[in-house]
């Protein structure tokens, strides 16, 4: 049977992982994510997974550790945020590169400097364009859930690249709130066991792992990459249809809150989408046409999906939780007008929000002030200011 | 390189090579500037150049010096300084790469 208790997100990330029970994990200890490792190396002297827990020195270690894991043949897994992502970062383009179904936990956390433990998604978009899937999650439920499909699409042999599952610092890894945890045996089937094709330690069938690969190459198994990752949507459907079989929760490429009449929408990622649904819903409550979509698979990015989803909307703000410092907004809006360019109809009117840097609250008069802003724009279709801070002090 | 013809969809994901010794099929001689010429009527099959070699590219047969392997010689020029004989050259590689044998 399920359970449903109250639980913080770490908690559910570790025991997804003790459900999961990979054959390795190699983790650094890092505020945010500390009680996921922590929690789970209590698993580990418990008794209660088979895994070998590889204590490192670093998070470059982590990764290392992890890649050589996976490439060994084990189901291994890590789990880290904001500085410790930083510090794995060209071993992730490694993980990548060499096709490793990896699955690790980010919990979302700013990056140095000035020093800060706290959430924006500086980290995690850093690591966009490393290969690597990413799926974004709103509360530990989703936190949990998405864990536990991430190891079916990694590993799916379509797919076989590396996957990172994030949830906001503190206000998710912390915050306790109210999550069903599937049963051991059902986890335990639905993961399956991990069989991959080549292995280091296959040692009927040697292979190299890791070699040279000039201009010759290269570029050809960079194109792979491409395939595999146009492979992702499919895969991510087909995965979260099967979870909904076991769980009854529904999960899709993205989520859609109150959006197919709404005439302005509010596009955002992870835990703020749940502050923003309870403005959508005081809203339409005086009869404001608002909807909202909050973004789960972002690499890749479904951005026909997207584009079509929101191609009929009169203005559209994309709220950011991390900059990209190319004056051009943050990399969620970036996305999505590039995404919009080739959507049917009318040029949707557009505007970026900056929130919540540095763990900055957003609070839900100012998404109200956002809907505000989206229904004169709506309105006159004049937009004066294409991206505004959010909450920051002038 | 070799294989030109296949493409992205013909060759293991991810770099992996599927089978055990392949170097041996790797051809490493073309970024060679200069190349050693050998002259047997000088040699004396001391076999320096043979112990010297960082690239086992001087071939031996029957303990003696037979010519030298264009395929994998890299030019480093450490046979030709060693030759007690000064019967090895470096002469510039302007021909084709791969062509075991004395240059021009």
């Amino acid at each position: 049977m399920s359970k449903r208790i109250a639980i913080t997100g770490n908690e559910a990330v570790a025991e997804a992982m003790r459900q999961i029970n990979p054959d390795v994990v190699a983790a650094y200890p890092i505020t945010p994510q500390t009680e996921i490792v922590q929690f789970f190396a209590d698993f580990v002297s418990d008794g209660k997974v088979d895994t070998e827990f590889v204590t490192v020195e670093s998070e470059h270690s982590a990764m290392s550790a992890t890649v050589g894991a996976s490439a060994a043949g084990a189901r291994a897994m890590t789990a880290t945020s904001s500085q410790g992502l930083a510090l794995m970062w060209e071993v992730l383009y490694i993980a990548a590169g060499l096709r490793l179904p990896i699955v690790a936990p980010v919990v979302n956390r700013a990056l140095s400097a000035p020093i800060n433990i706290h959430c924006d998604h500086s980290d995690t978009m850093g690591a966009r364009d490393s290969g690597w899937i990413q799926i974004y999650s709103e509360d530990a439920q989703e936190a949990y859930d998405n864990l536990i499909q991430a190891m079916r699409i990694a590993e799916h042999p379509d797919v076989l690249l590396p996957t990172m599952v994030t949830m906001d610092g503190f206000i998710v890894s912390h915050g306790m709130g109210n999550a069903e945890l599937l049963p051991d045996d059902v986890v335990k089937k639905f993961v399956r066991e991990y069989e991959p094709e080549h292995y280091l330690l296959d040692v009927e069938n040697p292979i190299t792992v890791g070699a040279l690969d000039f201009s010759d190459w290269y570029f050809e198994h960079r194109r792979q990459m491409v395939d595999a990752h146009t492979n992702v949507k499919d895969v991510v459907l087909q995965v979260a249809k099967e979870f909904k079989e076991i769980s009854g929760r529904e999960y899709k490429l993205f989520d859609s809150y109150k959006l197919d009449d709404a005439e302005v929408a509010i596009v955002v990622i992870n835990s703020a989408a749940g502050t923003a649904k309870t403005v959508v819903d005081k809203l339409r409550e005086k009869g404001l046409k608002v909807g909202l979509l909050k973004i789960r698979l972002f690499r890749p990015f479904p951005y026909e999906e997207i584009a079509e989803a929101l191609s009929d909307k009169k203005a559209i703000a994309v709220l950011d939780r991390a900059d990209s410092l190319s004056l051009m907004g943050g990399p969620l809006y970036i996305d999505l007008r590039a995404a919009m360019y080739d959507s049917p109809g009318p040029r949707v009117k557009m505007v970026n929000y900056i929130y919540g840097l540095g763990g900055r609250d957003l609070n839900m008069d100012q998404i109200a002030g956002v809907y505000d802003d989206l229904m004169k724009i709506a309105e006159t279709g004049e937009v004066t200011e294409p991206i505004t801070y959010l909450g920051v002090r002038e | 390189m070799s294989a030109v013809e296949k493409g992205w969809k013909d060759v293991p994901i991810g770099g992996l090579v599927l089978e055990a010794g392949s170097a041996k099929k790797y051809e490493t001689g073309d970024w060679r500037t200069y190349k050693p010429v050998w002259d047997e009527e000088k040699c004396s099959n001391c076999m320096l150049c043979w112990i010297y070699c960082p690239d086992v590219s001087i071939i031996v047969k029957d303990g003696k010096v037979s010519g030298i392997d264009y395929k994998h010689c890299k030019g480093c020029g450490i046979c030709a300084h060693e030759c007690p004989r000064k019967c090895i050259q470096m002469v510039l590689d302007t021909g084709e790469n791969g062509e075991a044998g004395a240059g021009e």
